[in-house]
């Protein structure tokens, strides 16, 4: 809800702006007090809320589940056990069915994007105004709280999966086979150029692709809640009850699509024959 | 939405949570899982061996009753027949015996009636003597005619 002296548009971009710590054109390091000062720092800054949030969902993510793991039990499983292994099922089938190579890494990696993407994701499920509202009572005056509307989180993680892709084509087919796969397809070796054209851009939308699809929808969903929490306040749950119901299956879907994708990718980069 | 170190921050962050991942959520609970699969797929084994054991026991059992009963029917037989056997046994030794004993008394009772006729005729003998006596007072001589009179009780 826009206070009185905020217009919409200052409400708007004091939403979507980051708490950023960076290193100031003068030279010293420190928290930007406005956008401008967030842009001036450049490359040299950290979206210390994107990496909080981040960082404590995927460690909740990761200690819950590997407590689940340590106290896993054959014969009694827990109700949160049971939980866990619907979800590693629901995993487990996925890889099997897209991803035909041997890799130890995969189904990790595919549970990891998966429940990691849902907790960033559901974030934005939180009603817009609450968490910023509490930062800025202890003083933080930027609190963008959905770490997936940050592109720096969605590319983070395709440049890691990017890294993935390269490495295990490397691996599997090796740097001939690799580059050979980049050239000689799909029109045989006098049309090299245009084929490592046509290839290279295959390759480098992959990451590309994921990154902004993912933070796409969530930008796109955030920007809906915030409009929304412009209206007057006894009328905002009637849109942004029905926007956030339909928001659960985006949260959901995006995850779905994402981690399907990365097996997907994995498995083009182990394959041997084109 | 600037790009900045972030984006470096979130991949190695990435980096890590798969790496424990791997490590520590992924194999433990897979390795349960398979293990709990294995279990009851051991379990329905063994009920399946169960089940089919149960049935060929049931079947012995069902064999043994009937055997058992044959051996039953035919002891009850045999011990019929042997009953029969001693009763018609016992029937003729008792009739045996009956005859025995009725032979018996009857040569008791005969030696008896040749006892009590032997006696009687010898106390007529002695009656006659002492009626003889009464009617002739000493004209007889007890010894003279004892002879006479032992023929007399002779022929009664």
């Amino acid at each position: 809800m826009a206070s009185g002296e905020l217009t919409s548009g200052a409400y708007i971009k004091h939403h979507l702006q980051n708490l950023t710590y960076g290193k100031f054109p003068d030279g010293h390091w420190g928290f930007a007090e406005s956008a401008l000062e967030a842009k001036e720092m450049g490359f040299m800054a950290f979206h210390v809320d994107t990496l909080g949030f981040s960082f404590v969902l995927g460690a909740l993510f990761l200690f819950f589940f590997a407590r689940a793991a340590k106290r896993a039990s054959i014969d009694a499983p827990s109700g949160f056990q049971n939980f866990v292994e619907s979800i590693i099922d629901f995993i487990d089938d996925n890889v099997r069915g897209s991803f035909s190579g041997k890799n130890p890494m995969v189904a990790p990696l595919a549970l990891t994007t998966f429940i990691w993407i849902i907790l960033m994701n559901t974030m934005d499920l939180v009603p817009v105004d609450w968490l910023p509202s509490l930062a800025a009572a202890i003083g933080i005056d930027f609190l963008k709280v959905v770490p997936t509307t940050d592109p720096n989180a969605t590319f983070g993680m395709s440049i890691g999966i990017f890294l993935l892709i390269l490495y295990y084509s490397v691996k599997e087919k090796g740097l001939g086979g690799f580059v050979g796969e980049l050239t000689l397809h799909p029109f045989g070796k006098w049309m090299l150029p245009f084929n490592f054209f046509l290839e290279g851009v295959n390759l480098l939308a992959k990451p590309v692709s994921l990154a902004l699809r993912l933070f796409g929808n969530m930008y796109a969903g955030e920007m809906i809640f915030i409009l929304i929490a412009l209206l007057p306040f006894w009328i905002q749950w009637s849109l942004s009850l029905p926007w956030a119901i339909f928001h659960i299956l985006i949260v959901l879907l995006q995850a779905f699509i994402f981690m399907t994708l990365v097996i997907v990718y994995m498995d083009m980069a182990h394959q041997k024959e084109h | 939405m600037n790009i900045n170190l972030t984006l470096i921050g979130q991949t190695i962050m990435f980096a890590m949570f798969v790496l424990f991942c791997m490590k520590f959520v992924w194999p433990p609970l897979v390795e349960a899982m398979a293990a709990r699969k294995k279990a009851i797929e051991d379990g329905l084994k063994a009920a399946e061996l169960g089940k089919e054991e149960h049935a060929l026991a049931q079947k012995n059992a069902e064999d043994l009753i009937e055997s058992t009963k044959n051996q039953a029917a035919e002891i009850i037989a045999n011990a019929d027949k042997q009953a029969n056997g001693m009763i018609d046994k016992a029937k003729g030794t008792a009739s045996e015996e009956a005859d025995k004993i009725k032979a018996h008394a009857k040569s008791e009772l005969d030696q008896e009636v040749v006892k009590a006729r032997n006696e009687l005729k010898n106390q007529v003998s002695t009656l006659v003597m002492q009626g003889v006596n009464s009617v002739l007072e000493k004209e007889v001589d007890a010894k003279a005619h004892k002879d006479m009179l032992s023929k007399l009780s002779q022929s009664l």
